[in-house]
Protein backbone atom coordinates (compact mmCIF):
# COMPACT_ATOMS: atom_id res chain seq x y z
CA UNK A 1 0.00 0.00 0.00
CA UNK A 2 1.12 3.53 -0.73
CA UNK A 3 0.67 6.85 1.04
CA UNK A 4 -2.18 7.93 -1.23
CA UNK A 5 -4.07 4.71 -0.43
CA UNK A 6 -4.10 5.60 3.26
CA UNK A 7 -5.17 9.17 2.47
CA UNK A 8 -8.06 7.87 0.32
CA UNK A 9 -9.19 5.36 2.95
CA UNK A 10 -8.86 8.03 5.65
CA UNK A 11 -11.00 10.51 3.69
CA UNK A 12 -13.69 7.89 3.01
CA UNK A 13 -13.83 6.98 6.71
CA UNK A 14 -14.02 10.65 7.71
CA UNK A 15 -16.94 11.24 5.33
CA UNK A 16 -18.66 8.12 6.69
CA UNK A 17 -18.10 9.28 10.26
CA UNK A 18 -19.49 12.73 9.45
CA UNK A 19 -22.48 11.01 7.84
CA UNK A 20 -23.13 8.86 10.91
CA UNK A 21 -22.84 11.95 13.10
CA UNK A 22 -25.25 13.92 10.91
CA UNK A 23 -27.80 11.09 10.92
CA UNK A 24 -27.64 10.65 14.69
CA UNK A 25 -27.88 14.37 15.26
CA UNK A 26 -30.93 14.82 13.06
CA UNK A 27 -32.90 11.72 13.94
CA UNK A 28 -35.33 11.09 16.77
CA UNK A 29 -38.21 8.77 17.60
CA UNK A 30 -40.60 8.63 14.66
CA UNK A 31 -44.37 8.76 14.79
CA UNK A 32 -45.44 7.98 11.23
CA UNK A 33 -44.79 5.18 8.77
CA UNK A 34 -44.92 5.93 5.06
CA UNK A 35 -44.88 3.21 2.41
CA UNK A 36 -44.00 4.10 -1.17
CA UNK A 37 -43.93 1.90 -4.26
CA UNK A 38 -42.08 3.20 -7.33
CA UNK A 39 -42.00 6.68 -5.80
CA UNK A 40 -45.76 6.82 -5.15
CA UNK A 41 -47.02 6.94 -1.58
CA UNK A 42 -49.42 4.03 -1.10
CA UNK A 43 -49.91 3.92 2.66
CA UNK A 44 -49.40 6.07 5.72
CA UNK A 45 -50.06 5.03 9.28
CA UNK A 46 -49.13 5.63 12.89
CA UNK A 47 -46.08 3.90 14.28
CA UNK A 48 -48.00 3.26 17.48
CA UNK A 49 -50.64 1.09 15.77
CA UNK A 50 -49.62 -2.57 15.76
CA UNK A 51 -50.54 -4.07 12.39
CA UNK A 52 -49.49 -6.00 9.33
CA UNK A 53 -49.90 -4.44 5.90
CA UNK A 54 -49.49 -6.05 2.52
CA UNK A 55 -47.68 -3.60 0.27
CA UNK A 56 -49.21 -3.51 -3.24
CA UNK A 57 -46.11 -4.27 -5.31
CA UNK A 58 -46.45 -5.48 -8.89
CA UNK A 59 -43.58 -7.94 -8.87
CA UNK A 60 -44.54 -10.09 -5.89
CA UNK A 61 -45.37 -9.85 -2.21
CA UNK A 62 -44.09 -7.62 0.58
CA UNK A 63 -45.69 -7.58 4.00
CA UNK A 64 -44.81 -4.91 6.52
CA UNK A 65 -45.30 -5.46 10.22
CA UNK A 66 -45.55 -2.83 12.94
CA UNK A 67 -45.10 -4.07 16.48
CA UNK A 68 -44.25 -2.16 19.65
CA UNK A 69 -43.31 0.96 17.70
CA UNK A 70 -40.92 -0.88 15.39
CA UNK A 71 -41.31 -1.74 11.72
CA UNK A 72 -40.00 -4.81 9.93
CA UNK A 73 -40.61 -6.42 6.53
CA UNK A 74 -42.07 -9.68 7.77
CA UNK A 75 -42.62 -11.27 4.37
CA UNK A 76 -41.04 -10.73 0.97
CA UNK A 77 -40.53 -12.93 -2.06
CA UNK A 78 -37.83 -10.82 -3.67
CA UNK A 79 -34.68 -12.63 -4.78
CA UNK A 80 -32.20 -10.97 -2.42
CA UNK A 81 -34.26 -10.94 0.83
CA UNK A 82 -32.36 -7.85 1.97
CA UNK A 83 -35.53 -6.10 3.13
CA UNK A 84 -36.58 -9.11 5.20
CA UNK A 85 -33.18 -9.31 6.90
CA UNK A 86 -33.20 -5.60 7.68
CA UNK A 87 -33.18 -4.72 11.36
CA UNK A 88 -36.37 -3.18 12.82
CA UNK A 89 -36.66 0.58 12.25
CA UNK A 90 -38.19 3.22 14.52
CA UNK A 91 -36.13 6.42 14.13
CA UNK A 92 -36.94 9.25 11.71
CA UNK A 93 -35.18 8.93 8.39
CA UNK A 94 -34.72 5.18 8.74
CA UNK A 95 -35.86 3.13 5.77
CA UNK A 96 -36.33 -0.46 4.73
CA UNK A 97 -35.84 -0.73 0.99
CA UNK A 98 -36.85 -3.59 -1.26
CA UNK A 99 -34.87 -2.75 -4.40
CA UNK A 100 -36.27 -5.53 -6.63
CA UNK A 101 -39.88 -4.56 -5.85
CA UNK A 102 -39.19 -0.81 -5.67
CA UNK A 103 -40.86 -0.57 -2.26
CA UNK A 104 -39.69 1.74 0.50
CA UNK A 105 -40.87 1.90 4.10
CA UNK A 106 -39.78 5.04 5.86
CA UNK A 107 -40.24 6.57 9.28
CA UNK A 108 -41.07 10.23 9.71
CA UNK A 109 -42.40 12.46 12.42
CA UNK A 110 -44.40 14.75 10.15
CA UNK A 111 -47.98 14.84 11.30
CA UNK A 112 -51.13 16.34 9.98
CA UNK A 113 -50.58 15.88 6.26
CA UNK A 114 -53.28 13.26 5.85
CA UNK A 115 -55.68 15.11 8.16
CA UNK A 116 -55.11 18.35 6.21
CA UNK A 117 -55.89 16.57 2.96
CA UNK A 118 -59.09 15.32 4.54
CA UNK A 119 -60.18 18.84 5.38
CA UNK A 120 -59.30 20.50 2.09
CA UNK A 121 -60.96 17.86 -0.03
CA UNK B 1 -9.39 -9.02 -33.19
CA UNK B 2 -6.89 -11.84 -33.02
CA UNK B 3 -7.63 -15.31 -31.76
CA UNK B 4 -5.59 -14.87 -28.60
CA UNK B 5 -7.54 -11.82 -27.55
CA UNK B 6 -10.87 -13.53 -28.20
CA UNK B 7 -9.74 -16.51 -26.13
CA UNK B 8 -8.49 -14.33 -23.27
CA UNK B 9 -11.65 -12.19 -23.23
CA UNK B 10 -13.84 -15.29 -23.22
CA UNK B 11 -11.81 -16.82 -20.43
CA UNK B 12 -12.03 -13.76 -18.24
CA UNK B 13 -15.71 -13.23 -18.97
CA UNK B 14 -16.36 -16.82 -17.91
CA UNK B 15 -14.26 -16.32 -14.80
CA UNK B 16 -16.09 -13.11 -13.90
CA UNK B 17 -19.43 -14.91 -14.36
CA UNK B 18 -18.43 -17.84 -12.15
CA UNK B 19 -17.25 -15.42 -9.51
CA UNK B 20 -20.56 -13.51 -9.75
CA UNK B 21 -22.40 -16.78 -9.20
CA UNK B 22 -20.27 -17.66 -6.15
CA UNK B 23 -21.16 -14.25 -4.79
CA UNK B 24 -24.89 -14.99 -5.25
CA UNK B 25 -24.39 -18.23 -3.29
CA UNK B 26 -22.89 -16.48 -0.27
CA UNK B 27 -25.31 -13.72 0.69
CA UNK B 28 -24.35 -11.33 3.46
CA UNK B 29 -27.49 -11.10 5.62
CA UNK B 30 -26.94 -7.64 7.07
CA UNK B 31 -30.12 -6.23 5.57
CA UNK B 32 -28.40 -3.33 3.90
CA UNK B 33 -28.81 -3.10 0.13
CA UNK B 34 -25.54 -3.12 -1.78
CA UNK B 35 -23.31 -4.79 0.80
CA UNK B 36 -21.20 -7.39 -0.95
CA UNK B 37 -17.64 -8.56 -1.37
CA UNK B 38 -17.41 -7.61 -5.02
CA UNK B 39 -15.38 -10.62 -6.12
CA UNK B 40 -16.03 -9.83 -9.78
CA UNK B 41 -14.09 -6.61 -9.31
CA UNK B 42 -10.91 -8.64 -8.80
CA UNK B 43 -11.32 -10.02 -12.32
CA UNK B 44 -12.20 -6.58 -13.68
CA UNK B 45 -9.12 -5.04 -12.04
CA UNK B 46 -6.81 -7.72 -13.40
CA UNK B 47 -8.16 -6.88 -16.87
CA UNK B 48 -7.73 -3.16 -16.24
CA UNK B 49 -4.10 -3.64 -15.22
CA UNK B 50 -3.15 -6.00 -18.05
CA UNK B 51 -5.27 -4.67 -20.91
CA UNK B 52 -7.04 -1.43 -21.87
CA UNK B 53 -9.99 0.22 -20.15
CA UNK B 54 -12.06 -0.22 -23.31
CA UNK B 55 -11.61 -3.98 -23.20
CA UNK B 56 -12.31 -4.02 -19.48
CA UNK B 57 -15.48 -1.98 -19.93
CA UNK B 58 -16.75 -4.34 -22.64
CA UNK B 59 -16.20 -7.45 -20.50
CA UNK B 60 -17.63 -5.74 -17.43
CA UNK B 61 -20.85 -4.73 -19.20
CA UNK B 62 -21.31 -8.15 -20.82
CA UNK B 63 -20.70 -9.82 -17.45
CA UNK B 64 -23.34 -7.65 -15.76
CA UNK B 65 -25.90 -8.35 -18.49
CA UNK B 66 -25.28 -12.11 -18.42
CA UNK B 67 -25.15 -12.33 -14.62
CA UNK B 68 -28.37 -10.29 -14.46
CA UNK B 69 -30.20 -12.64 -16.83
CA UNK B 70 -28.77 -15.77 -15.22
CA UNK B 71 -28.89 -15.04 -11.47
CA UNK B 72 -30.80 -11.77 -11.09
CA UNK B 73 -33.66 -9.82 -12.60
CA UNK B 74 -33.95 -6.78 -14.89
CA UNK B 75 -33.72 -4.48 -11.87
CA UNK B 76 -30.44 -5.93 -10.70
CA UNK B 77 -29.01 -5.26 -14.17
CA UNK B 78 -29.85 -1.56 -13.89
CA UNK B 79 -28.26 -1.30 -10.43
CA UNK B 80 -25.21 -3.31 -11.38
CA UNK B 81 -24.63 -1.33 -14.58
CA UNK B 82 -24.69 1.97 -12.68
CA UNK B 83 -22.35 0.60 -10.03
CA UNK B 84 -20.06 -1.19 -12.45
CA UNK B 85 -19.62 1.70 -14.88
CA UNK B 86 -19.06 4.35 -12.17
CA UNK B 87 -16.66 1.99 -10.40
CA UNK B 88 -14.62 1.41 -13.55
CA UNK B 89 -14.60 5.14 -14.30
CA UNK B 90 -13.21 5.95 -10.84
CA UNK B 91 -10.62 3.16 -11.05
CA UNK B 92 -9.39 4.41 -14.45
CA UNK B 93 -9.09 7.95 -13.01
CA UNK B 94 -7.21 6.73 -9.90
CA UNK B 95 -4.81 4.82 -12.16
CA UNK B 96 -4.24 7.94 -14.27
CA UNK B 97 -3.54 10.05 -11.15
CA UNK B 98 -0.78 7.61 -10.12
CA UNK B 99 0.47 7.11 -6.57
CA UNK B 100 -2.28 4.65 -5.70
CA UNK B 101 -1.60 0.93 -5.28
CA UNK B 102 -4.07 -1.79 -6.26
CA UNK B 103 -5.62 -1.50 -2.79
CA UNK B 104 -6.36 2.21 -3.16
CA UNK B 105 -7.78 1.73 -6.65
CA UNK B 106 -9.91 -1.15 -5.40
CA UNK B 107 -11.27 0.91 -2.49
CA UNK B 108 -12.13 3.75 -4.87
CA UNK B 109 -13.87 1.30 -7.17
CA UNK B 110 -15.77 -0.41 -4.36
CA UNK B 111 -17.03 2.81 -2.85
CA UNK B 112 -17.93 4.21 -6.30
CA UNK B 113 -19.87 1.02 -7.03
CA UNK B 114 -21.97 1.51 -3.90
CA UNK B 115 -22.57 5.20 -4.59
CA UNK B 116 -23.59 4.44 -8.18
CA UNK B 117 -26.08 1.78 -7.12
CA UNK B 118 -27.52 3.91 -4.37
CA UNK B 119 -27.93 6.89 -6.68
CA UNK B 120 -29.90 4.76 -9.14
CA UNK B 121 -32.04 3.51 -6.25
CA UNK B 122 -32.73 7.11 -5.22
CA UNK B 123 -33.66 8.05 -8.81
CA UNK B 124 -35.81 4.99 -9.48
CA UNK B 125 -37.70 5.13 -6.21
CA UNK B 126 -37.76 8.93 -6.08
CA UNK B 127 -36.85 8.76 -2.44
CA UNK B 128 -33.78 10.65 -1.24
CA UNK B 129 -34.05 9.03 2.20
CA UNK B 130 -32.18 6.08 0.77
CA UNK B 131 -29.01 8.16 1.04
CA UNK B 132 -29.28 7.29 4.73
CA UNK B 133 -27.29 4.18 3.79
CA UNK B 134 -24.30 6.16 2.46
CA UNK B 135 -22.17 6.10 5.65
CA UNK B 136 -22.63 2.35 6.19
CA UNK B 137 -21.90 1.62 2.55
CA UNK B 138 -18.77 3.80 2.61
CA UNK B 139 -17.39 1.66 5.44
CA UNK B 140 -18.41 -1.72 3.99
CA UNK B 141 -17.28 -0.63 0.51
CA UNK B 142 -13.87 0.32 1.91
CA UNK B 143 -13.42 -2.95 3.80
CA UNK B 144 -14.50 -5.03 0.80
CA UNK B 145 -12.31 -2.84 -1.42
CA UNK B 146 -9.23 -3.49 0.72
CA UNK B 147 -9.82 -7.26 0.67
CA UNK B 148 -10.38 -7.35 -3.09
CA UNK B 149 -7.40 -5.03 -3.62
CA UNK B 150 -5.06 -7.38 -1.73
CA UNK B 151 -6.43 -10.35 -3.69
CA UNK B 152 -5.97 -8.52 -7.00
CA UNK B 153 -2.41 -7.54 -6.01
CA UNK B 154 -1.57 -11.23 -5.60
CA UNK B 155 -3.25 -12.12 -8.90
CA UNK B 156 -1.36 -9.42 -10.80
CA UNK B 157 1.96 -10.67 -9.44
CA UNK B 158 1.26 -14.35 -10.12
CA UNK B 159 -0.52 -14.22 -13.48
CA UNK B 160 1.72 -14.53 -16.56
CA UNK B 161 1.71 -11.30 -18.55
CA UNK B 162 1.64 -13.08 -21.91
CA UNK B 163 -1.80 -14.45 -21.07
CA UNK B 164 -3.40 -11.38 -22.64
Amino acid sequence: MKKKDFILIGIVFLIALAGFGFIRWTQHDGTQVIVTVDGEEVYRTDLSKDQTYEIPVEEGTNVMKIQNGEVTMSKADCPDQICRNHAAISQTGETIVCLPHKAVIEITSETGTTELDGITQ
Amino acid sequence: MDAKRIAADGLFLALALVVSYIEVLIPIPVGIPGVKIGLANAVIMVLLFFTTWQRTLLISVVRILLAGFLFGNPMTIVYSLAGGILSLFVMVILRKIRGFSVVGISVGGGVAHNIGQLSVAVLLMENARIYYYVPVLLITGTIAGIAIGVLTGILIRKLPKNLF
